[in-house]
């Protein structure tokens, strides 16, 4: 029987950068190639309007995307209301309406 | 130019270490966890390499671990710390070398404070005096006792019996390097490499003839940070970094760690049993665990000293595999014999992680 050590293990976090399939993220880039240009400063998270009711921000689901973690990326991405707000703030100039509908276009059909 | 430039750049990475006249400080837990190591650093400098090497009996904690864990403010702890540098004043020396990589940052920021703050240096003064009727002057040169011993390395390596090379294949062994997170990780500028290129236990391991591994959760944290470990709650999050760090070095198959660190050895070394019974999982070859090593065991290893001595009977994870590798020689039914003799008795083994 296992010892009881009062505490449990976490699975590791570690990302192996080697293992990731990136043939979606590349296809994105392709289609949108400013994904490559965001710089993760979290304007858009900070004037998200859907972000005062939910975990998102473009910087984050990007970042998410990147790293192989398609699945949370997705999840996120479902509260964006394609208001357009994190465009007018973006200090790179980011069409991040359209990033947000080819993100979805590209993974929600990898899902399928 | 570029040649010229790029050793600029790399002399602020350097670190100025006086050869001789050592004031020495013990670690709090060091002595528990690991016995030999610190009694080790005194007979490599005092003995074998003839250093003037002083150690006051009257010494105490530096407040470092209180401090950390949040049960004294900092004034009290800076109030600790000048008391010790009163004692190396009285004692007559100016070079203060920490055997506790917590000691070593709780110094650096103490003195950085006093630098920022002298006002606070004098508050300090007075309350030392009101305390104790001591006086101090502050150490000229500080150092964490890894850095003398990187200092030493080719001396030591000169009068190696044994080197960091598998003898069956004639290959440098694969060791994996922990440095403690309070060395350079608080203040780069004060240790050897900064916090970017760490090189004070890297340089051991290439003049003793080792091969350094790099891989990708090198600079993680060993997982004891504290509060993580020492509020049962936290635990998890202490066990969970370790487990990252095993994860992230198991695919280079390492044949050894090295660490500076009071609590780098023992979480590294103890957390391989709680993972093994957890998941079931071992890091090492053949059921064992990664042998890990405070750097005073590999030095006293590589000159010859009997491993028993060297207090490796008190690893939780089997050294015996890797002494086979380079090739020492030790007595198995002299494992568990203390001094004189005295029999320690043997500990129950693990169900899971491999022992000898």
């Amino acid at each position: 029987m296992a010892i009881d050590f009062g505490f449990k293990l976490s699975p590791s976090s570690a990302i192996n950068l080697d293992r990731l399939d990136t043939e979606a993220f590349n296809r994105l880039a392709e289609l949108e190639p400013d994904v490559r240009k965001c710089i993760s400063c979290g304007s858009c998270t900070a004037t998200c309007t859907a972000g005062k009711f939910y975990d998102i921000g473009l910087r984050k689901i990007l970042i998410y995307l990147q790293r192989g973690m398609e699945k949370e990326a997705i999840e996120m991405l479902e509260h964006c209301m394609l208001c357009g707000k994190c465009s007018m703030v973006c200090p790179r100039g980011l069409n991040t309406r359209h990033i947000v509908l080819s993100i979805s276009s590209i993974y929600k059909k990898t899902e399928q | 130019m570029i040649y010229q430039g790029k050793q600029k750049i790399w002399s602020d990475y350097n670190k100025e270490i006086p050869d001789d006249h050592w004031y020495y400080v013990r670690s709090c837990i060091r002595q528990n966890f690991f016995p030999a190591s610190e009694r080790m650093m005194v007979e490599i400098c005092k003995n074998v390499l003839k250093k003037d090497f002083y150690e006051n009996p009257n010494h105490t904690t530096c407040g470092g671990i209180a401090y950390h864990c949040d049960t004294l403010p900092q004034e009290t702890a800076m109030t600790i710390v000048a008391r010790q540098f009163a004692l190396m004043t009285e004692s007559g020396y100016e070079n203060y070398a920490a055997s506790c990589i917590t000691s070593f940052g709780n110094y650096c920021e103490v003195l950085e404070t006093w630098r920022e703050f002298p006002e606070l240096e004098a508050k300090i003064r007075e309350l030392l005096w009101k305390a104790c009727r001591r006086e101090f002057k502050k150490p000229k040169y500080l150092c964490h006792t890894s850095d003398l011993i990187f200092k030493y390395r080719n001396e030591i390596a000169a009068r190696a019996k044994y080197k960091l090379v598998n003898r069956h294949t004639g290959e440098p062994l694969r060791v994996v390097e922990h440095i403690g997170c309070h060395y350079s990780k608080m203040f780069p500028s004060k240790g050897v490499g900064g916090a970017e290129y760490p090189y004070v236990l890297v340089g051991m391991i290439e003049s003793w003839g080792g091969n350094v591994i790099d891989y990708p959760e090198r600079r993680h944290c060993c997982g004891y940070g504290f509060r993580q470990y020492h509020v049962r709650a936290n635990r998890g999050y202490s066990l969970s970094n370790t487990h990252k760090k095993f994860e992230s070095m198991e695919p280079y198959k390492p044949d050894m760690i090295i660490t500076n660190c009071p609590g780098c050895p023992y979480f590294l070394d103890r957390w391989q049993y709680v993972i093994s019974e957890m998941t079931g999982k071992t890091y090492g070859e053949n059921g064992y665990g990664i042998p890990v090593f405070t750097y005073e065991e590999v030095a006293g290893l590589v000159l010859g000293y009997d491993p028993w001595d060297l207090g490796l009977q008190l690893h939780q994870t089997a050294v015996e595999p890797l002494l086979d590798k380079i090739g020492i020689p030790y007595d198995p039914k002299k494992k568990y014999l203390g001094l004189n003799e005295k029999d320690l008795k043997r500990p129950e083994l693990p169900g899971t992680l491999r022992c000898c």
